[in-house]
């Protein structure tokens, strides 16, 4: 049914996805500018997925903020959260309200810092985030961009001897919304081809953390600033999404100011696509793919051959943000599963186009759904009957209503443990998640047997 | 402590040492991490259990996202308020208004689902790009023939406090709509329950047994036709006051209809609840059974409370909840099996309630308003507590620092009210407490 309203919503708003960067990045507190809800909300989604806390300011809008604007809101709330957090940085994204208001928070911040002085306050780095344009992935974007741009701009003035020895290679990650887990695994990867990685955001051990002795007003870990100053000595650049193609980038900036070479890949995940990722950083690093990758390539395809007749022609539903139903799509049509149907909540025309490709390269017959809902997602699956889901767990009402086994995948996953442990990426991620897709089918094939055999 | 803001040092009293002034009802302070949320989300919270009701947020989708299925009200019936319908404004209806595709939504809704009355919540934006949500809904009301009422609940327009109001308000325009000649005398509301797990169908009930009809449940498995004839009902018995004293208050107005304040979490303030509303009917029948009820159901559960006593005794709580009542009740029911509370706080409280939790409590105990993340962390560390009574946002802070954690706020999956609620909370509050993990941890 093509419907206006919106019916239980496969999307998040932007200024989620620029909390989640800044929360990436060393010694930065996200600010929301607007109402108090929307930094509460956005924490509470945050704290059900990583099960950490996770600490987001708001400048808290009153009914004369809204009438007068948000100027001095803005200006008490940077200096509560420097009084109270002493950050590094102050990450400051917009909602739809500051927007709507018309709030122009860089003239807001010039004027603020030029009383302040900008050398003792932390630096403020800004991102525009109305909830009414975009998903949250939009906001991930923006804010990682801003991020890169705020320090290529801020380096530029700086000394240059700084960034120290400059043969080791060393490659700048953009590495999408991915786990914690997978940031850790890319990043073992990248110091296995021994070159140096900056990530960008870094939320592995950030919302991922120890056990603490006093409360940590900022959790360790993230980006440092010295890193995210060094990014345009970066010898490559890696940008990991689909979607990244048809946008103005954090990588093609950097690529285009100080010309390192950017390689957009897909999200590593399926053997193909993993593929392309080892191959690239062979090119980068010019060194062999470690023994290591080798062998777990070998275990997955060997796996792919011992579970190969589960799999084949069973049909799965793929939904969630966009990057990751386009690499899910593809690697589960590489192990014999069709994605019959593919949704997002977002705009999406990169991953149709991809989705696309991918439909005619298998023969495989594709429902692509941008801009979709899970009751859009819900009617359409109830007709085309998939065996399986994949996706976030918003997906349990429907898994529960056709009976069918949910693969929680990406973000959220609010009716599970371990999220932040889920391993999509590279051989490895994949192994764990085809494990997990065979057997979320013989268990079903299993529970629904009279006979309840104890093998399969 | 180090860490508190100049602008919230009134918003913290340590008693016996502080002189007591305690600041409290205003605006969280720019920049900090306040455990509020805001109008709409009081008015959200309010509304959500009437589960053959549409709810439809207007405005940009992140409020219509985050509030998707995130409480554990539970319904007998439809499960429409489990359901997340927007009208996901976009860019171009930011600059020509929301009221065509707002028009649009809610004639689809209703042909599709049929709901029996409609609450559309105006967010943030709604008032600002100038649409006439009052105008549409009254348009869509004469076209179906339902109920459709606006909310306005736009976040920045005060508290979450504001939003209960509001919300009681658009409650109050569905009272007094259908015929009440069939509802006798012994007859109640029951205001302020939510039905988390059940809650509201265990002190229903109650109700029964006791011989007292229950006109309506507001809102806990809340049902628009019910709601209708409240008025009909001889007493509103209101629990969680902060939100549905609006509602009380303005049924007293209008009908004449008493109410009184009641909570049923703990076994004293249970039984409190019930033996009130039997002397409130003056009648011999119903307080003979009122009584044994009680007596019934203490006679079930208190010896089975009792076994976690000797562990349980000495431990310290902190107990951060967003309206104070509550708290009241905690720190009687933790006195049950020994327990003490050593940091109280709400999101919030107003003077009284302050007043009163400062009566309650031992010398040494912090009392806070509208927390942050960082006082609450570093009191409960200052004061060595066992547990953190809270909710779902505080969890990770305490479990990050090695202390036990209850939910308490309306996200649990668990009953804690009434008799069999006491026995459930103590036994929670145990598994925590008790539980073998801590010693890894840096707490000592």
């Amino acid at each position: 049914m093509n419907t206006t309203v919106t019916r239980n919503p496969c999307k998040l708003c932007s200024p989620l996805g620029a909390s989640l960067v800044f929360k990436g990045i060393r010694g930065t507190i996200p600010l929301l500018h607007g109402s108090q809800g929307c930094a509460t909300y956005i924490r509470r989604y945050f704290i059900s997925h990583f099960r950490e806390p996770v600490d987001i300011a708001s400048s808290n809008f009153v009914e004369t903020t809204s009438i007068f604007g948000g100027a001095k809101n803005l200006c008490e709330a940077l200096e509560n959260i420097n009084e109270q957090y002493r950050p590094e940085i102050i990450g400051v994204a917009t909602t739809c309200l500051s927007e709507t208001i018309g709030d122009d928070v860089p003239l807001f911040l010039n004027n603020f810092l030029k009383k302040k002085g900008s050398e003792t306050f932390p630096d403020i780095i800004f991102v525009s985030t109305p909830s009414y344009s975009g998903t949250h992935m939009d906001g991930f974007h923006s804010a990682v961009k801003s991020i890169v741009e705020y320090y290529s701009h801020l380096c530029e003035s700086a000394d240059s001897s700084f960034f120290g020895d400059r043969s080791e290679k060393s490659v700048a990650v953009f590495p999408n919304f991915v786990s914690p887990a997978d940031i850790r695994h890319l990043k073992e990867i990248i110091l296995d081809f021994g070159m140096k990685p900056v990530f960008v955001p870094d939320y592995s051990q950030t919302l991922d953390g120890v056990s603490w002795n006093k409360y940590e007003k900022i959790p360790e870990g993230g980006t440092s600033r010295e890193n995210l100053m060094s990014l345009r000595e970066a010898s490559f650049l890696l940008e990991l999404g689909n979607s990244l193609t048809g946008m103005d980038s954090a990588g093609k900036f950097l690529e285009s100011k100080f010309g390192s070479k950017n390689y957009g890949l897909g999200l590593p995940i399926g053997i193909d696509l993993t593929d392309d990722f080892f191959n690239s950083l062979k090119i980068i690093s010019g060194r062999k793919i470690p023994e290591k990758y080798i062998a777990q390539r070998g275990r997955l395809v060997d796996a792919y051959c011992d579970a190969h007749k589960y799999l084949f022609g069973k049909k799965a539903v793929v939904f969630g943000e966009e990057d990751m139903v386009v690499s899910i799509a593809q690697f589960l049509c590489e192990i014999g599963v069709i994605p019959v149907l593919c949704a997002s909540g977002a705009k999406g025309s990169e991953m149709r186009k991809a989705l696309q490709q991918l439909s005619q390269k298998y023969k495989n017959e594709i429902v692509i759904r941008t801009k979709a809902d899970f009751v859009g997602i819900e009617e359409e699956a109830e007709i085309l009957k998939p065996d399986f889901l994949i996706g976030n767990s918003k997906g349990y009402t429907l898994s529960r209503k056709l009976g069918i086994p949910l693969v929680r995948v990406g973000f959220p996953i609010h009716d599970r443990f371990g999220a932040s442990r889920i391993l999509h990426l590279c051989y490895k991620g994949t192994q764990e998640l085809f494990d997990r897709i065979v057997n979320a089918i013989v268990a079903k094939k299993q529970s629904e047997s009279e006979a309840g055999y104890t093998y399969m | 402590m180090a860490g508190i803001l100049i602008q919230r040092e009134k918003q913290v009293f340590r008693k016996g040492a502080d002189k007591f002034d305690m600041s409290c009802e205003k605006n969280s302070t720019a920049g900090s991490v306040s455990q509020r949320a805001c109008v709409f989300c009081g008015s959200r919270v309010v509304l959500y259990p009437i589960v053959d009701a549409l709810h439809l947020i207007h405005g940009p989708i992140g409020c219509a996202s985050y509030t998707w299925d995130i409480r554990g009200a539970l319904s007998s019936g439809r499960q429409l308020h489990r359901m997340s319908f927007s009208t996901d404004l976009q860019e171009k209806d930011v600059v020509f208004g929301g009221e065509k595709r707002l028009y649009q939504s809610l004639i689809e809704l209703i042909d599709k689902y049929k709901p029996k009355s409609a609450f559309v919540y105006a967010t943030c934006i709604v008032g600002i790009i100038g649409d006439d949500v009052d105008a549409v809904c009254k348009r869509v009301s004469n076209e179906k023939g339902i109920p459709v009422f606006p909310v306005h609940s736009e976040g920045f327009k005060g508290t979450k406090k504001d939003g209960y109001k509001t919300a009681c308000e658009a409650l109050f325009k569905l009272v007094g709509t259908a015929e009440t000649k069939d509802i006798g005398k012994f007859s109640i509301n029951i205001l302020g329950d939510f039905n988390i797990a059940g809650e509201t169908w265990m002190i229903r009930d109650y109700y029964n047994r006791m011989g007292v009809e229950v006109v309506s449940t507001i809102t806990g498995d809340g049902r628009t036709d019910d709601i209708r004839r409240a008025h009909g009902a001889s007493l509103n018995v209101v629990q969680c006051s902060g939100s549905m004293m609006y509602l009380a208050k303005m049924m007293k107005e209008e009908y004449g209809i008493p109410f009184m304040r009641v909570s049923y979490f703990g076994i004293e303030d249970t039984s409190d609840a019930l033996l009130k509303v039997a002397e409130f009917f003056k009648d011999a029948g119903i307080t003979v059974k009122t009584k044994e009820l009680i007596k019934e159901e203490t006679d079930i559960y208190l010896p089975e409370i009792y076994k976690y006593r000797d562990n349980l005794k000495g431990k310290k709580t902190t107990v951060y909840v967003g309206g104070a009542f509550k708290a009241f009740s905690l720190i009687k029911a933790l006195d049950v099996v020994g327990m003490s509370v050593a940091v109280v706080g709400s999101q919030t409280g107003n003077q009284d309630d302050y007043a009163r939790l400062k009566k309650m409590c031992d010398e040494g105990t912090i009392i806070l308003d509208d927390s942050n993340p960082v006082e609450l962390a570093n009191f409960s560390l200052e004061k060595k507590v066992d547990i953190f009574i809270g909710g779902v946002k505080e969890r990770p802070m305490a479990y990050k620092l090695g202390i036990g954690f209850c939910d308490h706020n309306h996200h649990r999956k668990e009953a804690l009210t009434g008799f069999k609620g006491m026995l459930n909370f103590v036994k929670e509050v145990h598994s925590s407490v008790m539980s073998p993990v801590w010693r890894f941890t840096n707490r000592k």
